[in-house]
């Protein structure tokens, strides 16, 4: 099994995400995550696809999005050359007697206290899935009471943007 | 943005200014400043050409109809089921190649719908398929015959709109029409809420459309088919691998072109019978699970596959790791997403396939005067003499009743090769690809991909409406013929006199065939009663009074001897349809056979029975009477 990700743009339509997700189900296509948000176009909108391929080639993968008439352009984001980023929201166990000790390992991943109550804070961090996953092994040992994780976003390195005719379609 | 140019309507001739009954500009195309969304919807519908509908009202499309009365251009075709409406817009489309359309109301009308936009998707036929949708503000409060139409079909149409906004209803269906038709062609779902309908709304034709995500490759890259040429010249035993793109895209002549230019062997597949003459030289017939032994063999043993709108289905491939192993592949199709999705491809080549012919036809002359060409007498010589020993053919029954290769055979030649022959799916399915011979383009309309019993009379009655001039035959059987022979009232109170082979073994006959083979002669489920055979105190129905009840004329044949008279018989009457019932043998068996997922190297001609050139094999291979466990690999 292999982990692309794709940058997807769209028409921002009604129904284009059933559209896609739809296609996934069908085709027996695996999703690892997706998200989805509004660009710099208010016309267009665009889909951060996390997929694992295991029997399909990527190719048919993409080629099978590109029939869907709303989808306008897919770019593979190579882990290297591209930055990925995930969010974090985590609430841990922590009373008066461990909250400094809590607060020094945050800082350490450069996450962000958002929240704190007598017996607990919520934490805001932001990274690649690695630096998250790092975090939260830190966070373990003062008790996770609940968290949440959004899907990869992710942008090309460089100057150039996906709508640019330069870069190469997947 | 890619604005593609719509296709001139073929009425605007008319006077601007003339007006039709319901008060508006007699040319479609001219605006209209105030109208309602049902008038708008019709008058999109003439713009871009539509002649005939075919649908049933109901509530939420109700407002749609009363325009649709008036309207000096469409004609409109009340079917008795939906799934008729559905599957005679696609006999319509695949006999003229226009866009066949269909209607039916919201609910229970949209989801009969279902089968045949299935069946559109997985044949590419160009249609389009309009739904009326409860009122937008009922939508998603589990209305009275409320669907999520849209959201139904979104995996088995080409695209679909849900339209809740008058004023969309120009564009949307321009872009419909545009997208059913270009391209890989399909089904296009147009789901239209019926308060959009009542509306009042202003009607302007878009003088184009602008589908930025949405741009099919027609043109072939120039390096690929170079490449390809290469790869033909070099070949000792290539095949042409011809699929329904193919006849899609109207490539016949120049199919035609390049098998005369180059003397390869073809093979025409399901979807692709009459895409090169029957009688052509190079012709060796059907591949797949019942091909011709000659063309099954041939993709075995081939170096080279030029693959043309074809896509290496299950039923032509067979097992795929075993499937042509030796060959080299080249695949041109419309749709890219098809080359390499199930055979790893050498030269792909994305286009349509009538400029791919062409463009490879000019490539291979160049090549062969400027590199020569490798020699393949021995290889056509080989084929030959397959098609010459392993002829399709079947033994007559012994106990005097009716052989249904016979009368298909009989009706193929008495009807010609001009005439359409439909037929549904099963054994008389295999019967009418393999003992018709074809010899032109969208003369053989069946359900390919989706298998869908009861596509022959709707879809017949499709084809003859927009052929009237045409001979139509369904070639049915018993079982697909009970599925959908309601439309047979259709045709007799709409003047649209096709006539009907019911092939009837009073069985569901493919799954009897499999239950002969592989499940022990154990016929769970598969006596229809409905001729002879039956154990029931007489054959139900009687197809011959069930005929006549519709206003058809019923005949039967049940002595060989009788076969020729009946169909001429048949021939003869054009003023309505004609139903007959041939009384056939039940145990007949559809021959060759690859059974389903094994080699096509494991091909029989009859049960039991492998060809020739694999005999040799036999030493290592494993003797058993069960056939598909029979191995016979060269």
């Amino acid at each position: 099994m292999s982990r692309h990700t794709l940058s997807v743009l769209v028409e921002n339509r009604p129904g284009v995400l059933m559209r896609i997700t739809s296609l996934f189900a069908r085709r027996n296509f695996n999703i690892h995550s997706l998200t989805v948000g509004p660009t710099e176009r208010s016309e267009i909108s665009r889909m951060t696809i996390v997929v694992d391929v295991e029997s399909q080639p990527l190719e048919q993968v993409t080629k099978q999005l590109n029939k869907l008439i709303n989808v306008l352009k897919i770019v593979e984001l190579e882990d290297d050359a591209s930055v990925q980023r995930e969010l974090l929201l985590v609430k841990v166990r922590a009373d008066a007697s461990v909250r400094g000790e809590v607060v020094d390992t945050v800082a350490l991943f450069r996450a962000h206290v958002v929240d704190v109550s007598p017996d607990a804070v919520t934490v805001e961090a932001t990274g690649s899935p690695g630096k998250l996953a790092a975090l939260l092994r830190v966070l373990e040992p003062f008790g996770i009471r609940e968290l949440v994780q959004s899907g990869s976003v992710a942008l090309a390195r460089g100057g150039r943007a996906i709508s640019d005719r330069a870069l190469r379609s997947a | 943005m890619a604005h593609e140019p719509i296709s001139a309507p073929p009425i605007s001739t008319q006077p601007a200014g003339e007006q039709s009954r319901d008060g508006l500009p007699l040319d479609p195309t001219l605006p209209v400043a105030s109208l309602t969304g049902a008038q708008s919807l019709i008058r999109s519908l003439e713009a871009v050409g539509v002649e005939v509908v075919f649908g049933i009202p109901g509530g939420a499309i109700l407002p749609a109809y009363d325009p649709l009365m008036d309207s000096p251009h469409v004609r409109h075709i009340l079917v008795r089921h939906e799934q008729g409406a559905g599957h005679a817009a696609e006999g319509y489309a695949v006999a003229t190649g226009k866009v066949g359309v269909c209607m039916a109301t919201s609910g229970p009308g949209a989801t009969n719908l279902v089968t045949p936009i299935a069946d559109a998707n997985m044949d590419s036929v160009p249609m389009v398929a309009i739904t009326g949708q409860v009122a937008a503000a009922a939508i998603g409060t589990d209305a009275f015959q409320e669907a999520d139409i849209a959201g139904i079909t979104i995996p088995i149409t080409k695209h679909n709109y849900l339209v809740t906004d008058p004023a969309e209803i120009p564009r949307v269906i321009a872009e419909a029409f545009h997208l059913a038709a270009t391209g890989r062609p399909g089904p296009v779902l147009v789901d239209v809420a019926k308060s959009a309908l009542q509306a009042r709304t202003s009607f302007e034709w878009p003088t184009s459309v602008d589908l930025p995500g949405y741009r099919p490759v027609v043109r072939p890259h120039g390096k690929q088919v170079k490449e390809a040429a290469r790869l033909i010249a070099a070949a000792k035993r290539p095949v042409l691998y011809v699929g329904g793109g193919v006849v899609k895209a109207d490539a016949a002549p120049e199919l035609r072109a390049l098998a005369d230019l180059t003397g390869i062997p073809a093979v025409t597949t399901l979807m692709a019978r009459g895409a090169l003459p029957d009688s052509h030289p190079s012709n060796l017939g059907m591949p797949g699970m019942h091909g011709t032994v000659a063309a099954v063999a041939a993709l075995q043993k081939s170096d080279l596959l030029i693959t043309l709108g074809a896509r290496f289905d299950d039923r032509v491939t067979g097992e795929l790791s075993s499937f042509a192993p030796g060959a080299k592949v080249i695949h041109a199709d419309i749709d890219p997403a098809e080359i390499g999705k199930n055979r790893a491809v050498d030269v792909p080549i994305v286009g349509d396939a009538k400029l791919v012919l062409a463009e490879l036809a000019t490539a291979v002359v160049a090549e062969f005067e400027a590199n020569g060409r490798a020699d393949i007498g021995a290889w056509t010589a080989q084929t030959d003499a397959w098609r010459s020993t392993y002829p399709l053919g079947y033994t007559a029954p012994d106990d005097g009743t009716l052989s249904p290769q016979h009368v298909i055979e009989r009706i193929g030649a008495i009807a010609g090769p001009e005439a359409v022959y439909v037929s549904g799916v099963g054994q008389h399915q295999m019967w009418s690809a393999q003992f018709v011979k074809y010899e032109n383009p969208r003369t053989w309309l069946n359900s390919g991909g989706l298998g869908t019993m009861g596509y022959a009379v709707p879809a017949a009655m499709g084809a003859k409406v927009g052929r009237p001039d045409t001979v139509v035959w369904a070639i049915d059987g018993d079982g697909c013929f009970q599925m959908t022979n309601q439309e047979l009232a259709t045709c007799t109170l709409n003047g649209i006199p096709v006539k009907v082979a019911v092939i009837n073994n009073s069985s569901l006959g493919m799954v009897r065939q499999w239950q002969t083979l592989f499940y022990s002669e154990r016929y769970s489920n598969t006596d229809l009663h409905s001729g002879d055979h039956s154990t029931h105190s007489a054959p139900v129905p009687d197809f011959v009074k069930l005929a006549d009840a519709y206003g058809c004329v019923g005949l039967r044949c049940e002595r060989p001897e009788d076969v020729d008279a009946t169909i001429e018989k048949a021939m003869a009457i054009n003023d309505v349809p004609v139903v007959i019932d041939f009384r056939v043998h039940r145990d007949a068996m559809v021959w060759p056979m690859v059974a389903a997922g094994v080699s096509n190297d494991q091909i029989q001609y009859a049960r039991g029975l492998s060809p020739e050139w694999d005999r040799e094999a036999d030493s290592d291979g494993v003797s058993s009477d069960d056939p598909a466990a029979q191995k016979v690999i060269s």
